[in-house]
Formats: structure tokens, C-alpha cells, sequence
């Protein structure tokens, strides 16, 4: 496991060269939303890197910018200002056709409401993302996938058969269907108890120990931002260590 | 798996929903093709009828041409009535291959031992009546022994109706005459079938009608001398010439108003079934926008989403179809049984005629239905923003 902690100055994007291992490069990156009444500046000059094989927990108070943060750096949200490099690639000012192409295959992401698709078994839900994907992956593959996360014997049920956990597990084993290369975690035990949260983190530290797994995740849990290699802590939008 | 497959199962597993949606197009559906269906066996039915008349022109008293019309086609009293004289006349005329005069009466009557009452139809006709119908058979018996014998002849229900065979007796209430019958005639699927029929002669002396006449029915060596023939006749004092293609023609004109009617209340159904189908599938999207969202952040593009929301819009629409059109020909016979008590005149073959053709533009259409009714929620769903859509309280 990566556990070299970097709980000091958050490495900047100058702060390294722009080697191939930088995942996410910001600088000074803001996403502000316009109310009727005010400017709310969700993420306000952020700089960061996370390189490939990083495990960072983004942590903070609720509205101190960690979700929004997440969704800007996978592609889901557009930038407002400053600048943005997701796999090499400047996503400050893309449009959202290029987003959905840098999403696709590279940015997997698990939230904490699960959001599987109801209708889909384990095995279809973990085989969705490769056919939007254009890689279709058979049976056997997506077997594999349930097995790292030590579903296998679970593939054929249907979400509201599984508990809270497993469909975690099933949403993270989906999240790697398109070997991908950064997963993006906003709130992943949130909705879970401690035993199966714990199932989660050892799932996260593995698949990042194993499988060289570039992780983010977004949490209130201390438990878990003690597990990460590198903890973020945000507050109003702004990084404060 | 592909976007079929995931509309597929969308949709069964919002199965009450589905089948509601599924329900109202068919309904739709099976509105279309009955009216359609009808439309064509009408006509079918009413072309059937006027070739089994046996002639292309039918000269009677003067009245209203369309009332005479009709009731030569549906049998039915109230006729006037012209001198035998007219008959010598066409008879000699050399264009003419065959001609049949008739008497047609209807009498009232009651079954005393059952209560029940009905019209009974009485037809006097000659020799040549069955030249001009050479496909009525005989089922038992056979012609009148003499010009004016007191003898009857059954079409197949009268005979099934009045419970007689050869031998029995005819009792023709109001004018109290007993005529004996001496043949019944095969089913012809025409409005003879229905009819008692008698020699010319003993017609006009039972009901009292010596030397008169209901109809003659011609039949031209050429049909191409048939404007020519009618014009010649228009100058004939007291009578009124009716061909056979004015008959139908009249007899469409009738039905078209209500066929006008009919199609716009298809047209509703079918509007209805547009909006219902779209709501469905539109309150369906919007139950699924987290879905919809985590989609997209997987990688779905626009088109992916708009192509399984359409996907999922035309399946309901082809079942609706499909469930509409075994509803149409399962409940073909009870729409036509309906029709025939509501329609002034129906034509004795079947009234709604399903075909192959008629049941694909159906289906067609309903597919077509589909793919209209799925557009918006198609684009709203495309367009749905993946962060949004995520975070929605939905």
C-alpha cells in the first residue's frame, strides 16, 4: 500500500515536472456557481497534483468543496477559471463531448448512494461501463472484476438483493471495468455501517497496493483518510493543508 | 448487452406501468385497424351484395331513388309500386340478356306461442329470376310447379327461422294465405337467404297487387350500352332507373359521414396514445435521472441515452401494436355483430376484412408512434447534465 502520508503542503502542479505520472494537474482551478444573489465559490484556486498510484483522501467539513472538487477533476463538471490537466490533457475550457471522451474508459467513479442500475444484475451493472465504453467485456472478465471485490458468488442478483456493502463493492468493481486509471470515491461509506465500510477500505487498499490504482476519495470518514497515502483537507473551497 | 437489451429491462421491471402504457396503444391500435378493416370489408361486403344481385340496373316506381335503392338491397316494405306493362316493354329491348320482375312485400307478424314478433319478407318472382342468379342452389326440392301455385320457395334462414321444410306449410298472417312449400334454397350469403319467395303471380293476388310490380331487375348483353339504356328509360312516365354502381355509390355516400366521424375518433385515440406513451416514458426518465447521470460519468454519450430512451418508447409502442392488432381480429366479430344493429344498412358478408397489408401498417404505424412519442424524452434525458443529474434529489 502507498502509505507514504503527505499530510504537509499539498504538492502543487509546479511544484514537479509534467512527467506522465501526474493523473491531475490544477492550478489555481475555481468553480464558482452564480445564485440570483451571490457568487458561490465551491473551489476557489485550488493547485494540486495527484500522480499515478496515489491514494488521497480529500477530507473536510460539508460545502467545504470536496464533491465539487471531485466532479472537476473527473470530468463531470466544467471548470470556471484557472487551469485543469486530466491525464495529460487540458480539460480547462473542453467541451462536453471531449469530457465524456476522457471519462470513458480512463475515470471510474463510486458515490455513496451506490447508484447501480436496479434492473441489471451485479454482473450486467459491472459490464455497463465497458459497452459505453466501446470495449465490451465478457462474462468471464466481469467475473474476475466481482472477484477482486469478492462478489463472485453474488453476480447474478439484482441490486435490493444485496446489502449496503455489496453494492458498494459491486459499484467499485464497476468502477474498474474499463481498466481504468483513476477512481474517483465521493462519500463511499456514507451510507454503511463500520463492517462493511471496513470491507471498503480493504477493497480501496488493495486494488490500490495490487493494481497500482490511482485513488481519490472524498470523506468524512477519519478512519479512512487514515488509510490513504495523502490526505487533503479543504475548507470553503480553499486547501488548508 | 445493448441498448435494447437495457430498455428491455426497463421496462419489465416497471411492469404495471409498462402494461398500462402497452394497454392504451393498443387500444389505439386495435381502434385503427377495426376501423380500417371495416372501411375495406364494407366496401368488400357491399360490392359482394350488388354482383350477387344478379343485375346492373334495377328500374322501379318513382320515389326517392335512394330509399328504392336501399330497400332492393336490404328488403324491406314501404315500396311503391308500377304497372307489369313497364316489364313487357324492357323485355323486347335487344340490348337486354336477362330481366326479372319482382313484387316484394314485408308483413308484420307475431308468434303467438313464442311472443316473439319480426318482419317477414315475401318476394314474388318469375322463371327468370334464377338465370339472373345462376348460383342459387337448391338444398331440397325445387321450383314452383306452375306460374301462380299457391307453393313457396325458402331462402336458408327463412327455412331455419320458420322451422319448415319441403312439404309444410306457409302461413303468411294479415292476408291469412297458406302457401306450400316446394324447395329451399342453399345458403347464398346474400339478403336472400332471408326471403320467402313465390311464383309472380300468387304474389300479386295474395297481397292484392294484381298487375303490379316492385322492381325489375336488367341485366345488359354489353354494360357499356348501360348510359345509353338509362337514358332511354328516364323517358318512361311513373318509373326510375337506378344502376348498380349509383346504388353503392349512394350507398358509400351514406357511410362516409360516419366514417368521418369514425377516423377522427382514431385520430384522438391516436393522439392520446402519443401523449400518453410520452408521459410514461417522460416520468419514467425523470425517475431515472440519478441513473441517467451515473451513466453519463461512466461514458455514455448523448446519443447512447437518447438511443435507450427511444429504444425503450418504440418497444412499448410495438407491443401496443402487437397486443392492439390480436385485440382488433379477436374482437373483430363482436365490432361487426355491434355495426350491423347500428348501421342503417350493412351488407350481408363480413364487415371488417383483415389483411396481411392492413395489420402491417398497423404495427408500422404504431412503431412509428413510438418513435415520435420518444423523442422529447429521448433529448431531455441526452441532455440531462451527468453532475446535475446525480445530485438531483430524484
Amino acid at each position: 500500500m502507498n502509505h507514504g502520508r503527505h499530510t504537509g503542503p499539498v504538492e502543487t502542479a509546479g511544484t514537479r515536472g509534467a512527467g506522465h505520472d501526474r493523473i491531475v494537474a490544477a492550478e489555481k482551478l475555481t468553480k464558482s456557481y452564480e445564485l440570483p444573489a451571490e457568487t458561490v465559490m465551491a473551489v476557489n484556486e485550488v493547485d494540486l497534483t495527484i500522480r499515478s498510484g496515489e491514494f488521497v483522501s480529500l477530507m473536510g467539513p460539508s460545502g467545504s468543496g470536496k464533491t465539487t472538487l471531485l466532479d472537476v477533476i473527473g470530468c463531470l463538471d466544467s471548470v470556471s477559471s484557472g487551469t485543469l490537466q486530466v491525464f495529460g490533457e487540458d480539460v480547462s475550457s473542453a467541451r462536453e463531448d471531449d469530457l465524456v471522451r476522457l471519462r470513458r474508459g480512463r475515470i471510474g467513479f463510486v458515490f455513496q448512494e451506490f447508484l447501480l442500475l436496479p434492473e441489471l444484475t451485479a454482473l450486467e451493472n459491472v459490464q455497463l461501463p465497458a459497452i459505453f465504453a466501446r470495449r465490451p467485456i465478457g462474462r468471464e472478465k466481469a467475473m474476475e472484476l466481482l472477484q477482486k471485490v469478492g462478489l463472485e458468488s453474488r453476480a447474478t442478483h439484482l441490486p435490493q438483493e444485496l446489502s449496503g456493502g455489496e453494492r458498494q463493492r459491486v459499484a467499485i468493481a464497476r468502477a474498474l471495468a474499463t481498466s481504468n486509471m483513476l477512481l474517483l470515491a465521493d462519500e463511499p461509506t456514507g451510507n454503511l455501517d463500520s463492517k462493511n465500510s471496513d470491507a471498503v477500505y480493504t477493497t480501496f487498499a488493495r486494488l490500490n497496493e495490487e493494481d497500482k490504482l490511482t485513488i481519490v476519495v472524498a470523506t468524512h470518514d477519519e478512519r479512512l483518510g487514515s488509510v490513504t497515502g495523502r490526505t487533503i483537507r479543504l475548507v470553503d473551497g480553499t486547501i488548508v493543508s | 448487452m445493448n441498448a435494447l437489451r437495457i430498455a428491455l429491462k426497463t421496462l419489465s421491471r416497471r411492469r404495471i406501468r409498462t402494461a398500462f402504457t402497452v394497454g392504451g396503444v393498443a387500444v389505439a391500435v386495435a381502434v385503427l385497424i377495426s376501423l380500417l378493416a371495416f372501411d375495406v370489408g364494407y366496401q368488400d361486403a357491399l360490392r359482394s351484395d350488388i354482383d350477387r344481385m344478379g343485375y346492373q340496373v334495377l328500374v322501379t316506381a318513382k320515389g326517392c331513388p335512394y330509399e328504392a335503392a336501399t330497400l332492393m338491397l336490404k328488403g324491406g316494405g314501404g315500396l311503391r309500386y308500377m304497372d307489369e306493362d313497364v316489364y313487357e316493354k324492357i323485355v323486347q329491348d335487344e340490348r337486354v340478356e336477362q330481366v326479372a320482375p319482382q313484387l316484394v312485400s314485408t308483413v308484420f307478424s307475431r308468434d303467438s306461442s313464442s311472443g316473439q314478433s319480426g318482419i317477414s319478407m315475401y318476394m314474388g318472382i318469375g322463371d327468370s329470376h334464377l338465370k339472373l342468379k345462376p348460383w342459387m342452389e337448391f338444398r331440397a326440392g325445387g321450383w314452383f310447379s306452375g306460374e301462380s301455385a299457391d307453393e313457396a320457395i325458402l331462402g336458408y334462414e327463412a327455412a331455419e327461422l320458420e322451422q319448415r321444410k319441403v312439404g309444410d306449410e306457409v302461413f303468411i298472417s294479415g292476408v291469412n294465405s297458406v302457401l306450400t312449400v316446394v324447395g329451399v334454397f342453399e345458403r347464398s350469403g346474400t339478403q336472400d337467404d332471408g326471403v320467402i319467395f313465390m311464383p309472380l303471380a300468387t304474389a300479386q293476388s295474395v297481397f292484392e297487387l294484381p298487375g303490379k310490380i316492385s322492381g325489375i331487375g336488367i341485366r345488359l348483353e354489353d354494360l357499356g350500352d348501360l348510359p345509353a339504356f338509362e337514358e332511354d328509360l328516364y323517358d318512361e312516365p311513373g318509373i326510375q332507373v337506378v344502376s348498380m354502381a349509383q346504388v353503392k355509390g349512394t350507398i358509400l355516400n351514406l357511410m362516409s359521414s360516419a366514417r368521418t366521424l369514425a377516423n377522427s375518433i382514431a385520430a384522438i385515440a391516436i393522439v392520446v396514445a402519443v401523449i400518453g406513451v410520452m408521459n410514461t416514458v417522460l416520468m419514467s426518465v425523470f425517475d431515472r435521472t440519478k441513473q441517467i447521470g451515473v451513466m453519463k460519468a461512466m461514458g455514455a454519450s448523448k446519443l447512447d441515452i437518447f438511443r435507450i430512451v427511444w429504444v425503450e418508447t418504440t418497444l412499448v409502442c410495438l407491443f401496443g401494436g402487437a397486443a392492439g392488432t390480436v385485440l382488433a381480429v379477436a374482437g373483430g366479430r363482436i365490432v361487426e355483430h355491434v355495426m350491423r344493429r347500428m348501421l342503417p344498412y350493412a351488407p350481408s358478408g363480413h364487415l371488417i376484412a383483415f389483411s396481411l397489408p392492413l395489420i402491417l401498417t398497423a404495427v408500422v404505424g404504431a412503431v412509428a408512434i413510438g418513435l415520435v412519442a420518444g423523442l422529447y424524452p429521448a433529448s431531455r434525458a441526452a441532455s440531462m447534465r451527468p453532475v446535475q443529474a446525480i445530485r438531483s434529489s430524484e
